[in-house]
């Protein structure tokens, strides 16, 4: 299976990356050559083996912490909007989405 | 005491420790130390940020808590984070154009460990982009080179945490490791470097690349400053990461003088194969064969999904990377493009400008192979391989205690030598894969040296939580041997 321009279009649509021309093609040899050591794992039978997320599960079991929803932080919001790149009033400022 | 006629550079962080217990030096002078060397040693592109200012308080305090009598275990040692961890104190750019001149408003768990402990930050150390790569050539600021020849690539993606430890421009560094990037620098440089279990150690404040491997631990000169600092860095961080384990430090220094009388060393075979250069494979000899002296016995072991943990790691890792990098959008912090026309364009340019090659490629395999239609096929395939992969450590480990071979298939290469090929990097990292695949503790400890004098790592790798006996075995050898002491010319 090889990847085509019109899919490198369609994955970097998704990614929200633009692309240069020469950058596009490039790609496209690059991963479509990665894709090639990727057939030997599709080959690979798998029938009955649940996917591992986190390593560790496999010698004991692991589960996702939930804290209580509780209020443990004070407010930083000066200190975190510091290296916002458009700030107003406390806001961070996009380009208008709705006209 | 043996350290006083060395001068400060060559302490290791044991000795330098207990001199700055015993008032022999301060930390402002070790701190003032340590800043000329990086400066006069600038050319190795090792630090991307220092701060003296900031560095001289934090000595100035540790100087107070030596006097005051509440020093901790490593109260005035200077140390260097890998540019990953973010710092309150000094701008934190993961390496990346996205993140130039980033201050965070808080400091990564790990950080704070080591500051509670007493270490003071020196600065951060240059990496590849998002901890991205195998040779440091991905930084976005500049190639770090390699101490032993500075014609060569100090590997990565820690590689200015390995190349200032190996030029004394810090006696200890932080490091992350995802798919190697603490063992194979540690390896190219010819000094120590552990990552623990996955889960050991926070990644709160870790910038995020794979999140379900990515791991820190320490690189040092010697194993027993790994243990130091190891023991700081451990321990669970409940409220801040959510696979943080409910595993609690120990002190990993305890039984580094434990005999390996009877200790069985796994040696799997597809390690040893085509692919391994003769020379890293008589360093790797020598290493196997000082052990047997000290009383190990070699077993011979098979993990036959070896080759399959490189197509598996770089569906898994650049999967969960298109993830975690969708956060740098120009909105809340980083880069924005200065002319789009919309939102989606701001994203657009934004992030075709902030991000280098190797992270764009990884994004974009990372973005296809989550994408409908092809998730089922590659994504969830590659953790069903993960799981067998992990289950085959499992079975070794039924007849042996810890598992040796090679770092690398070759020593360091040249700055540039992999040319535009990213495929021969992901080749390269055959051996380290395995274990952080499997989340299972992985080290390097200097085993000699091949080609062109540069050094050999041997990677040993214990089953989960069996960090201590890794550093015992590390330990040993370098009672042994003088790999792990010996300098590059020059520095």
């Amino acid at each position: 299976m090889s990847l085509t321009s019109l899919d490198i279009a369609r994955i970097a649509n998704l990614a929200r990356m633009e692309l240069r021309p020469d950058e596009s093609e490039r790609l496209l040899t690059q991963i479509n050559g990665f894709f090639g050591i990727v057939e030997a794992m599709r080959a690979v039978d798998t029938s009955g083996i649940e996917p591992l997320a986190h390593p560790v599960a496999v010698i004991q079991d692991v589960a996702l912490r939930l804290r209580e929803d509780v209020i443990s932080e004070s407010n930083q919001r000066d200190a975190n909007q510091r290296s916002a790149p458009a700030v107003e009033r406390g806001l961070f400022l996009v380009p208008k989405v709705i006209e | 005491m043996t350290e006083i006629n060395k001068p400060l550079h060559d302490l290791t962080v044991a000795e330098l420790a207990a001199s700055l217990r015993a008032r022999r030096v301060s930390a402002i002078e070790a701190a003032q130390h340590f800043l000329a060397r990086a400066q006069s040693h600038a050319s190795l592109g090792a630090y991307l940020a220092m701060d003296d200012a900031a560095t001289l308080a934090q000595a100035r305090a540790a100087d107070a808590r030596l006097a005051a009598g509440t020093a901790g275990p490593l109260e005035g040692v200077p140390i260097a984070h890998k540019d990953i961890f973010v710092t309150r104190d000094f701008s934190s750019t993961a390496g990346s154009k996205m993140l130039d001149g980033y201050r965070s408003p808080f400091d990564a768990t790990v950080v704070c460990c080591l500051a509670e402990a007493g270490a003071v930050t020196l600065g951060k150390l240059n990496c590849d982009e998002f901890a991205m790569g195998s040779s440091n050539e991905n930084s976005a600021y500049k190639p770090v080179r390699n101490p032993w020849d500075p014609t060569r690539i100090p590997g990565g993606s820690s590689g200015g945490s390995a190349a200032a430890v190996a030029a004394r421009l810090a006696p200890a560094a932080t490091g992350t490791d995802t798919g190697g990037s603490i063992r194979q620098p540690a390896s190219f440089c010819g000094i120590t470097g552990i990552k623990p279990t996955y889960g050991r150690v926070s990644r709160y404040g870790m910038i995020a690349f794979a999140s379900s491997l990515d791991q820190a631990g320490p690189m040092a000169r010697t194993a027993e400053d790994c243990a130091l600092l190891l023991s700081a860095m451990c321990g669970p961080d409940p409220d801040r990461d959510s696979t943080s384990l409910d595993v609690p430090s120990e002190d990993f220094t305890r039984s580094l003088n434990d005999s390996l009388e009877g200790l069985r060393i796994g040696i799997p075979r597809e390690f040893f194969g085509e692919g391994l250069a003769p020379d890293v494979r008589a360093a790797v000899d020598g290493a196997l064969r000082e052990y047997e002296k000290l009383g190990a016995r070699m077993v011979e072991i098979s993990l036959p999904r070896t080759e399959l943990s490189i197509p598996v790691y770089y569906i898994i890792a650049p999967a969960e990377a298109s993830s975690n990098l969708s956060r740098f959008d120009g909105v809340k912090f980083g880069h924005r493009a200065k002319d789009y026309v919309d939102l989606v364009d701001m994203y657009k340019k934004t992030r075709a400008e902030g991000f280098g090659d190797e992270v764009k490629r990884r994004i974009m395999i990372g973005t296809y192979v989550l994408s409908h239609g092809y998730y089922d096929a590659y994504y969830l395939q590659a953790q069903k391989i993960r799981r067998m992969i992990a289950d085959d450590f499992q079975q070794a480990f039924k007849s042996c205690d810890l598992i040796a071979g090679p770092v690398a298939p070759t020593v360091a290469w040249k700055l540039g030598g992999h040319g535009n090929d990213p495929l021969a990097d992901y080749l390269a990292d055959i051996f380290t894969l395995p274990a952080s695949l499997a989340g299972l503790p992985g080290m390097s400890a200097p085993a000699g040296f091949g080609e062109g004098g540069m050094p050999v790592g041997l990677q040993l790798i214990g089953n989960y939580f069996s960090e201590a006996r890794l550093l015992n075995a590390a330990h040993r050898l370098q009672q042994v041997t003088d790999f792990h002491s010996r300098k590059p010319e020059g520095v």
